[in-house]
């Protein structure tokens, strides 16, 4: 990306959190937790200087079978497909990658909780880069539908609002990122394969 | 190899493209030997459909043979096969319960985000398109990579010719569903608007369904001649008044259901109708919905509703108050092509059903533009061209 486009990017992010700060302080305010919806669709944004985003997808599978192919590091690339990457480290710790822009994004965590089938959760180790929890949580699904998996991602972006919005605006927010990886798992799991228009193969 | 791509509105060429591989284990290559033109593809060479990007490879209707498959692919090298234009996985919740233009994982992750936003949900995969359902390259070439191969593609057997079954991609699946949408029961009468391809084939499965009367609405008087050699009556909108016509036509009752075979690029020069292809034509993402409006409209107290034709985007004088006042039902959708194609390819050959008297016109690959231009501009003569590559 040119050096001006970027400027521009961070320029019109600051611009917007800044109106999108205004509004949201005072909505916050009045908003006390009233409905059953999950907490990351709640209208404001802000959960004690944390982000929170994720997205649940249905997969027709057994929760065995989905928390197996997370945990296989060949499957997880294509899962990821080269946005997100996942290195495991010596002992618990795992690096997590964001191929952004200006710079490719590392953040260094621990597995924090893992019960098999059920939950996975990392938490970034205090000198990581950015502070971030995220979380992968299996239920059975109702109907016979196979299992609910659900990415689930709390963060404090690098540089406040204005770097949630230069992230969304790169198509590296974690929402986004959770929502595509997720997809592709269930398109794994469910066909045996991972869609794409392209003629020919690109990963070789 | 040669193929027919999108350059921008009412620009289309036949150019030199690399050829395709396979990809994905279920993937199978077919070369290509019939492929046709659809209505579809019209609102693609008019750009009103979103999401279409030049260099892009059109066309949905095609048939060939197996040149080459993936290690997952049930197709034999040189079987002959009919292609559904509908990308679908087979394994999906929506697959499995036969709604195969729903399909969850034939449409790339990178391309379901726009289509979310747009309509809320991510549809199937589909050849030739546009890029809301993946951009996939289409089958107006030499040789497709058909994804899924183990799901869609239909065998034909040998002797059966090509222009006999090439139509089970889509329209004639289309023209089956939207009389099935029609709930059609015994002695009914239904109103098809357009006489195209889709039209004719709607009409033709609703007398095959039991219809008691079905009356075809155009007016381009080869395709009304089309609709009359079925055995529907016809209604020309230049010379009366449709709704009237109607109402007379059915007792004062009116139909008891109707199908818009027309979608997103109705004709004529109702007031309705120029605001919305003003609307259209500055590109504010507004469908021509005249015939909607005017089914909805025509259809009687209870009735059903069923729409083949495409919309894309927003339209507007809506008639909500028909659509609840009379209590109406309302059936739509892409095709979900590989639930009919054994059904169908079952009635071809008992004789049944005849796909071929809608052809008008057999070009080369090589002149498919010329094709394009004469199917969108002399729509009376230019009913349904078929192209062979090669
Ligand atoms: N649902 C699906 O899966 C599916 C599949 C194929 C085609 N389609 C759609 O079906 C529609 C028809 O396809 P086609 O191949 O027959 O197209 P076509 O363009 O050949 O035919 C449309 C016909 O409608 C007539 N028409 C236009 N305005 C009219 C009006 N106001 N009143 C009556 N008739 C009018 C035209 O004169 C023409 O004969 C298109 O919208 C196409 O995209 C849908
Ligand atoms: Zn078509
Ligand atoms: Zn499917």
């Amino acid at each position: 990306m040119s050096r001006q486009r970027e400027l521009a990017l961070i320029a019109g992010a600051a611009g917007l959190s800044l109106a999108a700060a205004m509004l949201l302080r005072r909505r916050a305010e009045d908003l006390r937790r009233s409905d059953d919806a999950p907490g990351r669709t709640a209208r404001r944004l802000d959960f004690g200087g944390y982000r929170v985003d994720g997205r649940t997808v249905t997969i027709s599978a057994s929760r065995a079978d989905i928390y197996a192919q997370w945990r296989d590091p060949a499957r997880l690339n294509r899962i990821f497909g080269g946005t997100l990457g996942l290195r495991q480290h010596p002992g618990d710790r795992f690096v997590w990658t964001i191929d952004a822009t200006p710079a490719p994004i590392e953040v260094e965590t621990r597995l924090v909780e893992d019960r098999p089938g059920e939950l996975l959760a990392w938490r970034s180790v205090d000198e990581a880069e950015i502070d971030v929890e995220i979380k992968l949580q299996l239920r059975d699904a109702p109907a016979a539908r196979g299992t609910e998996a659900e990415a689930h991602v709390a963060w404090r972006p690098r540089w406040g609002l204005a770097g949630h919005y230069a992230a969304w605006m790169q198509g590296t927010d974690p929402g986004r990122l959770c929502r595509q990886a997720l997809k592709r798992l269930k398109m794994l799991v469910e066909t045996g394969e991972i869609a794409t228009a392209d003629n020919e193969r690109r990963d070789g | 190899m040669r193929a027919l791509t999108w350059q921008g509105k009412h620009d289309v060429r036949v150019e030199t493209v690399p050829d395709p591989r396979i990809v994905n284990p279920r993937d199978a290559i077919i070369q290509v030997t019939a492929t046709a033109i659809c209505g579809s593809d019209l609102h693609l060479y008019d750009a009103v459909i979103p999401g279409v990007q030049p260099g892009d490879i059109l066309g949905h209707e095609f048939m060939g043979r197996v040149v080459e498959t993936g290690p997952g692919s049930t197709l034999k090298k040189g079987q002959r096969v009919v292609v559904p234009f509908t990308i679908s996985c087979g394994a999906c919740f929506f697959c499995a319960q036969g709604q195969f233009s729903a399909c969850d994982n034939s449409n790339p992750v990178e391309t379901q985000e726009a289509s979310e936003l747009l309509y809320g949900h991510a549809m199937s995969g589909l050849f030739g398109y546009s890029h809301l359902t993946g951009g996939y390259p289409g089958g107006q070439a030499e040789y497709v990579r058909v994804p899924f191969s183990d799901v869609g593609p239909i065998v034909i057997p040998d002797g059966i010719p090509d222009e006999q079954v090439l139509f089970l991609s889509d329209i004639l699946p289309t023209g089956w569903m939207a009389a099935e949408n029609a709930q059609i029961h015994p002695d009914d009468s239904v109103a098809v608007w357009g006489c195209g391809p889709v039209g004719l084939f709607a009409i033709q499965s609703a007398l095959l369904m039991g219809a008691g009367q079905v009356i075809g609405i155009d007016h381009h008087p080869n395709r009304l001649r089309l609709a009359r050699d079925l055995g529907a009556r016809t209604i020309d909108y230049r010379h009366s008044h449709v709704l009237e016509a109607l109402m007379e036509m059915t007792g004062g009752i009116g139909p008891d259901a109707v199908i818009d075979a027309v979608g997103m690029e109705s004709h004529g020069f109702s007031p309705d109708n120029l605001l919305d292809a003003a609307k259209q034509k500055i590109g504010i993402g507004a469908d021509r919905a005249h015939v909607l409006r005017m089914a909805l409209t025509a259809v009687r107290k209870g009735g059903r509703v069923s729409v083949p034709g495409v919309y894309g985007g927003f339209a507007d004088k809506f008639p909500l108050g028909a659509l609840m006042q009379k209590g109406l039902q309302v059936r739509t959708g892409q095709t979900h092509v590989q639930k009919y194609t054994s059904e169908l390819l079952q009635r071809i050959m008992e004789g049944q059903i005849d796909t071929t008297f809608l052809i008008s016109h057999r070009l080369s690959l090589e002149e498919a533009a010329e094709g394009y231009r004469n199917f969108q501009e002399n729509q009376n003569e230019w009913t349904k061209v078929v192209l062979t590559p090669g």
